[in-house]
C-alpha cells in the first residue's frame, strides 16, 4: 500500500475514460470513408481524388482546379451531396438521441421514438400528405411531421408526471406507448380514409433520402446541432444517472430536470431528422449498442461515438439503399434492419467471447 | 453536526417519521435501529434530500431546506441499501462519480478530483483495484468500492442505510471497522442496521424508532433492553453484557 500512496501523490492512476485515442481516430475515418463512398457510387461513379480536389476548388484562395466534369459537379454537388449530408446528420441524431435515452431512462432498448416520436411525426405527415394536396403543398409535410412528432413526446410526458413519473421512469414510458397508440390509431384512420394518397403515406412512413436536398439539409442542421451539442454536454452526467436516481440525487444532480432537459433535447433532434427523412428504425440502437459493445459502456464515449458512427453507418445504409436493385431503391429502413440485424448479431457474439 | 427539530416525514399521506428530533455530535456515530417499517431509512433519506419533509434540518448549522443540492451534497454523502453498481464500470469511473458536487455541471474532473478520488480507493485499501470492474468485485470489494465513492464526496457527514446487508459476518465487521476507522478522519455517520448486537458494539449511541417516533435513544446498554426488544420487535431476547460489550441473542419461545 505504501508504494500506491506513493505513486497517488504524484500521478493518479483513476481516470476518466472518455473516448479512447485509437477509437478517434477509427470513427473519424469510419465517417469520412463513408462519406466518400456515398459521394463517389452512383450511376456515374467518381473517384475519391475527384471529389476531394473538387471540394477544395470550391474552398477560395486554394487555386485548385476540379479535374471534374460540369454534368459531374453538378451530379457530386446538387444531388448527392445533400443527399449524404442529410443522411449523416439524421444518422448521427438518431443514434445519439437513442444512446440518450437509453441513458435517460436506464433501459437498453429504449430508442429515439420510445416517448411516441415515430406515431407523432407519422400522424402529422399523413395529415399533410391527406389533406396538404389540396393547397397543393408538400412543403408542409416536414414541418407537419416536426410537430406531430413535438406534440406526441409533450403529451407523454405531461401524462407521465400526472401519473407520478416525477419519481419512477415507468410511469413516462408506459405514457409513451399509450400516446403512440392512439396517435397510430388516428393515423391509421386517416390512412384509410384518403386511399388515394395511400402510396405517398406509406414512401414517407419508410423513410428515405430520394428527395433529399440542402433545404432539408438547412431545415434540420440547427434543430441537430443544438440537440447534439446539448447531448454531447451532458455525457457525464449521464454516467452519473446510471447509478440510479436517488444516488444521482444524493450526489447533487437535480435529476427531474435532467431528464426532461435530456428528453427535449432528444426529442427536437430527432423530430427535426424524422421531419425530413421519415421514419428510420433500428439505428437509435444499434449504433450505441456496437459501441457499448466494442469501446466501452462509459456515455463520455458512447454518446459521441454514437454521433459519429452514427452518421457514417446511415450513408453507407443509403448506399445500399439506392444500389443494391439500381435504379429503383429500396426503403432504407428495410436496409437499415436487413444488414443491421445480422451485423448486431455478429458484435454481439464476438463481443461475448472477447470479454 | 447534524440536528432534527420534529422531523416529519409523509409517505401516501400517512406519517412515516413522526416528530423526530435528534441531535448528532460532531464525529459521532448513531445507529438508527427499529423493526421493519419503523421509518428509518425514510429519516436518512429526508436527512439527504431525497424525501420532502416538515419540520428542520440542520446540517453543520445550515439549514438544509435552503442548501442547494450540490451543496447538501457536499455535506452528506448518501450510501443506500442496495446502491446502483453498473457492472461494466471500473472501480476509479465510479469512485471519481462521488466527485460529482464539486464539478460544474457540464464540466469533467480535474487533478484535483482525480486525486480526491485516488485518495479515497487507497482508504479503502482498494489502490490496485482501480482498473477492475465492478461486476468482477466480490460483496465485501463492492462494498468497499460503495464507500470509497462516498468518501470520494468529501462530505463531513455520512448516511448509511444497511451498510452490511448481504455481507457474511467476517465482511460485516470488516466494513464495520472500515467505518469505525474513518471516523478516525472526524465523519460524522449515522446508519441504519438491522444486527441489534453489531449495531451495540460500533455506535456511540442508539436510537429505537418504531412507526415513525424515537422511542429509546441512548448508550446500547440503556437501549437495548429485553422489555424494549419485547415491545417494539416482538422479539423473545437475551441481552448479555460484559467487558466486550452488549450481546443480543434471540431465543426460542
Amino acid at each position: 500500500m505504501a508504494v500506491d500512496s506513493v505513486r497517488t501523490r504524484t500521478d493518479p492512476r483513476v481516470r476518466a475514460r472518455g473516448v479512447p485515442r485509437p477509437w478517434r481516430f477509427i470513427a473519424g475515418a469510419f465517417l469520412a470513408g463513408s462519406l466518400l463512398v456515398g459521394l463517389g457510387v452512383g450511376p456515374v461513379g467518381i473517384g475519391a481524388g475527384g471529389i476531394v480536389e473538387s471540394a477544395l476548388s470550391h474552398v477560395p484562395f486554394l487555386h485548385v482546379h476540379s479535374p471534374l466534369s460540369s454534368v459531374q459537379e453538378a451530379i457530386l454537388w446538387q444531388i448527392r451531396a445533400p443527399r449524404v449530408v442529410l443522411g449523416a446528420l439524421v444518422g448521427g441524431m438518431l443514434a445519439i438521441a437513442g444512446s440518450a435515452y437509453q441513458g435517460v431512462f436506464r433501459n437498453p432498448l429504449a430508442d429515439p421514438y420510445l416517448l411516441g416520436v415515430a406515431a407523432g411525426a407519422g400522424l402529422g405527415a399523413t395529415l399533410a400528405i391527406a389533406f396538404g394536396h389540396v393547397h397543393g403543398s408538400q412543403e408542409l409535410v416536414p414541418v407537419a411531421a416536426f410537430a406531430g412528432a413535438t406534440l406526441a413526446v409533450v403529451c407523454a410526458y405531461a401524462l407521465g408526471r400526472s401519473a407520478g413519473a416525477a419519481r419512477t421512469t415507468g410511469a413516462l414510458v408506459l405514457a409513451g406507448v399509450t400516446v403512440a397508440a392512439f396517435m397510430t390509431a388516428l393515423q391509421t384512420f386517416v390512412q384509410q380514409q384518403r386511399t388515394d394518397t395511400l402510396r405517398d403515406v406509406y414512401t414517407w412512413l419508410l423513410g428515405g433520402f430520394a428527395t433529399a436536398g440542402w433545404g432539408d439539409v438547412a431545415v434540420a442542421t440547427p434543430y441537430i446541432v443544438v440537440s447534439s451539442l446539448v447531448l454531447i454536454l451532458h455525457r457525464r452526467v449521464l454516467d452519473v444517472l446510471s447509478l440510479g436516481d436517488d444516488e444521482a440525487a444524493s450526489l447533487g444532480v437535480d435529476v427531474r430536470r435532467v431528464r426532461l432537459l435530456l428528453v427535449a433535447a432528444a426529442t427536437a433532434g430527432t423530430a427535426a431528422a424524422v421531419s425530413v427523412s421519415g421514419l428510420i428504425g433500428f439505428v437509435g440502437i444499434i449504433v450505441p449498442h456496437t459501441i457499448r459493445l466494442l469501446v466501452s459502456t462509459s456515455y463520455r464515449a458512447v454518446v459521441p461515438l454514437s454521433l459519429v458512427v452514427g452518421a457514417g453507418f446511415l450513408v453507407l445504409t443509403d448506399v445500399l439503399a439506392r444500389t443494391a436493385l439500381s435504379p429503383s431503391e429500396l426503403p432504407i429502413g428495410v436496409v437499415t434492419a436487413f444488414f443491421g440485424a445480422p451485423f448486431f448479431a455478429v458484435v454481439l457474439r464476438t463481443s461475448r467471447s472477447m470479454r | 453536526m447534524i440536528e432534527l427539530r420534529s422531523l416529519s416525514v409523509l409517505f401516501d399521506g400517512a406519517h412515516a417519521v413522526r416528530n423526530v428530533s435528534l441531535t448528532v455530535e460532531n464525529g459521532e456515530w448513531v445507529v438508527l435501529i427499529g423493526p421493519n417499517g419503523a421509518g428509518k431509512t425514510s429519516v436518512l433519506r429526508a436527512l439527504c434530500g431525497l424525501l420532502p419533509f416538515e419540520g428542520e434540518v440542520l446540517l453543520d448549522g445550515r439549514n438544509a431546506r435552503e442548501l442547494r443540492r450540490r451543496e447538501l451534497a457536499r455535506i452528506a454523502a448518501f450510501v443506500p441499501q442496495t446502491p446502483e453498481t453498473p457492472p461494466e464500470l471500473t472501480v476509479g469511473e465510479y469512485v471519481l462519480l462521488g466527485r460529482t458536487p464539486y464539478i460544474g455541471y457540464l464540466a469533467s474532473e480535474g487533478h484535483a478530483d482525480r486525486v480526491a478520488a485516488s485518495r479515497a480507493l487507497d482508504r479503502l485499501e482498494l489502490g490496485s483495484f482501480a482498473e477492475r470492474r465492478l461486476g468482477s468485485l466480490s460483496g465485501g470489494e463492492l462494498q468497499r468500492a460503495v464507500l470509497a465513492r462516498a468518501l470520494a464526496q468529501e462530505a463531513p457527514i455520512l448516511l448509511l442505510d444497511e451498510p452490511t446487508t448481504a455481507l457474511d459476518l467476517g465482511r460485516q465487521q470488516r466494513v464495520l471497522e472500515l467505518v469505525a476507522e474513518l471516523r478516525a478522519d472526524g465523519l460524522t455517520v449515522v446508519t441504519t442496521m438491522h444486527d441489534l448486537t453489531l449495531a451495540g458494539q460500533y455506535a456511540d449511541r442508539l436510537v429505537l424508532l418504531d412507526r415513525g417516533s424515537v422511542v429509546a435513544e441512548g448508550a446500547p446498554e440503556d437501549v437495548l433492553s429485553v422489555a424494549n426488544l419485547a415491545s417494539y420487535y416482538g422479539a423473545s431476547v437475551r441481552v448479555v453484557e460484559d467487558e466486550d460489550g452488549i450481546f443480543v441473542l434471540p431465543l426460542r419461545r
